[in-house]
């Protein structure tokens, strides 16, 4: 059993070790023990651009210049700037290497780590100065406005290490709660702290974790989910692999908070190294007693337990999520009773979402007052987002809520790349909605994105530029819906299908005007009518499109165009006889020998034959063949 | 409906001793059929009726039932698979880049549809959700290998790297 003086001792034999990793500037004493400390991120984008080759050149250099002593190689969760990966951050200094290759890695130990001299050409560009001095990563666009809070951890800390965990204060919040805190401090200070659900609906937390822990049972159970089935979006995962520890302390709290003394992470099973982190982190933590039985010496005792989800989305559905847990099919079921009185296996049940569980040690250490210092009237603290589509610096950032999602396009995801113009942006994935280039400047909370036809989801934000179709990206939207819809209930298996099949009519150039007032009336149909959230929400993509961009729809009914050429039945290639020189080179690559004509003379696509694949415009290097 | 898949089972006793193994040493844990399937199709690489019927007659559960579980789930796959299997990663963020027409391309190039299985045994195709490697969209896996920011043209210098 673990003490909190032994927790403490642990804490302060690391503390000096981790302290130097959170000062980017670099102006904080390296009382570390070591002279550099060199922290590769190991998250899943990293992993997929070869940052596990990056180490092995670094273990390998290091060796092989007996540097053992002086340096430590960190692998951390993310850091956020997937788009630039393998990264990897030296301190003392915090410099910041991108795109690092295992290459370069001889000239960085050699330069850098033995003579002193950071390389500059491999740093990221941003980072260095025109006269040539390096600034802080926090001074660079994509770093200077975010406020890291739930993802404090990731790309600090070692995250299969749990002294390191503790040596940033974790599991202090735990032993605070145990011993100094009633169950009612907990749920008021969460009250206070205005802490919303992060997972989707935003209902504030603390008034869930009363219901629960108002519920009188012999058995009560915590959830976690971390199904995170929005496509586009990976702020759950990065956390879990990042910082696994504060999702399980904060489970433990509201263990103690509500009476439980089980938890369940349900976690995709398409998230390996997440699955692998929570696995190592569960055991440290059940080996030093920060879970297990009368953690701190107290009567409180509490396991947690990971289960595999199998690919359904509408297991993000709480009760579907449940009765997946339950080894069933993740079908949703009504509601009341909720599930903090019936829940998992018919006992009372908390669910929250990995990243709200993030928020809870700090409000815990710092206190609601702080969290609720930050943000907006009615959405506090922060929000993790997935920047991804038409965006330079695709990642993961996390703001204060009330940030425009100006200064997230512009300033800190560094605009749409290409010369393109921003049309607009998606939250909330299939159930969200888009928000056009005319309310660039709204501030982003729940009520704000609501008011807009869109919500704030799990985070994934994706940028579309003028190259993508609104009816296309409605189509695509629904196609996933109608794939993932658990079909238990008539309006949202039948509806979904119906109104894909509308939208199809209209993307294929067969669209009336009286398909748009059909289309209408069935998204309120199944909006008013569904069982659970999937089908409620599954036409506010259509609802959202038709809402801004109804021009577009207008345009691919009346006109039988699309403005955007995307939709394939509706757009034709040409070849301009005035550019085409007659190298051959489109109709030797024309799939389907659509395109004719003589050498040196200009050629010709017949309509008929092409299938509208773009190989021709790909491969004609005179920009001579374009899209109508 | 069920099909008769095309290719005959051929599991072995070993193989069914390893699933019977593990689902006694969990019978009494709660829910334990979905990590009994989970096992069941590391063990085997998909679910044939076969491995349904072992499953439902150890756990005491009527067949009708696993197979409900096993047709649910995304992951769990009825038809066995390639020797190397390749996912196209069709999440929101790759699908805005383009990832359409890679799954196009590869459906092109091996002859088959999504979610088919090339007839010597070397490729099955599928689409996935995403990833979580949004940074490198339009992304895909061969295995577990990850291919990002991908051209149409890197296509056939991919697959090669498989043929032998």
């Amino acid at each position: 059993m673990l003490t909190i003086q032994e927790l403490e001792n642990i804490k302060k034999s690391k503390e000096k070790l981790v302290a130097v990793r959170h000062h980017r500037s670099g102006n904080v004493p390296n009382e570390s023990g070591y002279k550099y400390q060199v922290l590769v991120c190991g998250g899943t984008g990293c992993t997929s651009s070869g940052c596990k080759n990056v180490v092995a050149a670094l273990k390998e250099q290091i060796a092989k210049h007996k540097l053992e002593n002086d340096v430590k190689i960190v692998t951390t969760g993310c850091f956020g700037l997937c788009a630039l990966g393998p990264i990897m951050i030296v301190y003392p200094e915090g410099t910041f290497y991108s795109a690092v290759k295992a290459e370069t890695i001889p000239e960085i130990v050699e330069e850098h780590l033995i003579n002193g001299n950071p390389v500059r050409h491999l740093l990221y560009q941003q980072t260095v100065c025109d006269d040539g001095s390096i600034k802080s990563l926090d001074e660079t666009d994509f770093y200077k406005k975010q406020l890291r809070v739930a993802l404090r951890n990731c790309g600090v800390i070692d995250p299969e290490d749990i002294e390191e965990y503790i040596a940033t204060g974790g599991y202090s919040a735990l032993a605070k709660v145990l011993t100094e805190m009633t169950p009612d401090d907990v749920v008021q200070t969460l009250l206070d702290s205005g802490l919303r659900g992060r997972g989707g609906g935003g209902f504030p937390t603390g008034r869930k974790w009363a219901f629960a822990k108002a519920s009188v049972s012999d058995q009560k159970y915590v959830c976690c989910n971390a199904d995170e089935g929005d496509p586009g979006a990976f702020m759950d995962r990065s956390i879990l692999e990042g910082d696994p520890h504060s999702v399980l302390e904060a489970m433990a709290i509201a263990g103690y908070t509500i009476g439980a003394n089980q938890g369940y992470i349900y976690v995709r099973a398409e998230y390996p190294v997440a699955v692998k982190r929570l696995l190592i982190a569960i055991e440290q933590a059940e080996k030093l007693g920060v879970l297990g039985d009368n953690i701190f010496g107290t009567d409180f005792s509490f396991r947690i337990e990971l289960r595999l989800g199998a690919g359904a989305f509408v297991c993000g559905e709480e009760t579907a999520l449940m009765t997946s847990i339950e080894g069933h099919r993740g079908e949703p079921r009504p509601r009341p009773p909720f599930p903090a009185v019936k829940g998992l296996f018919g006992k009372p049940t908390i669910l929250n979402n990995v990243e709200t569980y993030a928020n809870i040690p700090q409000i815990i250490n710092k206190g609601a007052d702080w969290f609720a210092s930050m943000g907006t009237e009615t959405s506090k603290g922060t929000k993790v987002f997935a920047l991804g589509g038409k965006i330079t610096n695709v990642g993961l950032v996390e703001i204060p809520m009330g940030t425009t999602l100006r200064e997230i396009v512009e300033e800190i995801g560094g605009g749409v790349p290409n010369g393109k113009k921003f049309k607009a942006a998606q939250t909330g994935g299939p159930s969200g909605g888009c928000i056009p280039a005319e309310h660039i400047d709204v501030p982003i909370d729940y009520e704000n994105l609501i008011a807009l036809g869109s919500m704030m989801g799990s985070g994934g934000l994706i940028v579309m530029d003028e190259d993508n179709c609104m009816v296309d990206i409605a189509k695509f939207f629904l196609e996933f819906t109608v794939d993932e819809s658990c079909g238990k209930c008539t309006p949202c298996r039948i509806g979904t299908k119906r109104l894909y099949e509308l939208i199809d009519k209209i993307t294929s150039g067969k669209g009336e005007m009286e398909d748009l007032d059909k289309i209408k009336e069935l998204c309120a149909y199944m909006k008013s009518t569904s069982l659970c959230a999937l089908g409620q929400t599954a036409s506010n993509p259509v609802v959202s499109t038709m809402r801004y961009f109804m021009d577009e729809y207008i345009a691919h009914v009346q006109d039988k165009v699309c403005p955007a050429g995307v939709c394939k039945e509706l757009t034709s290639y040409e070849i301009i006889p005035e550019k085409c020189r007659g190298c051959t080179l489109c109709a030797r690559n024309c799939p389907v020998n659509a395109i004719s004509g003589k050498v040196k003379e200009p050629h010709v696509i017949d309509k008929e034959k092409c299938i509208k694949c773009g190989m021709c415009m790909n491969n004609c290097k005179f920009g001579a063949i374009v899209k109508k | 409906m069920y099909k008769e898949p095309a290719v005959p089972f051929k599991g072995t006793k070993e193989q069914e001793q390893e699933l019977l193994t593990f689902i006694d040493a969990n019978k009494d844990e709660d829910g334990v059929l979905m990590p009994a399937l989970q096992k069941a199709q590391e063990i085997y690489g998909y679910l044939p009726i076969e491995v349904q019927t072992m499953i439902a007659k150890a756990l005491d559960i009527p067949l009708s039932e696993v197979y409900g579980v096993a047709t649910f789930y995304s992951q769990f796959s009825l038809n066995p698979k390639g020797e190397h299997r390749i996912s196209v990663c069709l999440g929101t963020a790759c699908y805005v880049k383009g990832a359409d027409k890679i799954l196009e391309g590869i459906e092109a190039r091996l002859g088959i549809k999504c979610g088919e299985c090339t007839s010597d045994g070397k490729f099955s195709l599928d689409s996935t959700r995403c990833v979580g490697a949004c940074g490198l969209a339009p992304v895909m896996l061969v295995d577990d290998d990850v291919y990002g920011r991908l051209t149409v043209d890197m296509l056939d210098g991919i697959l090669d790297k498989y043929r032998n």
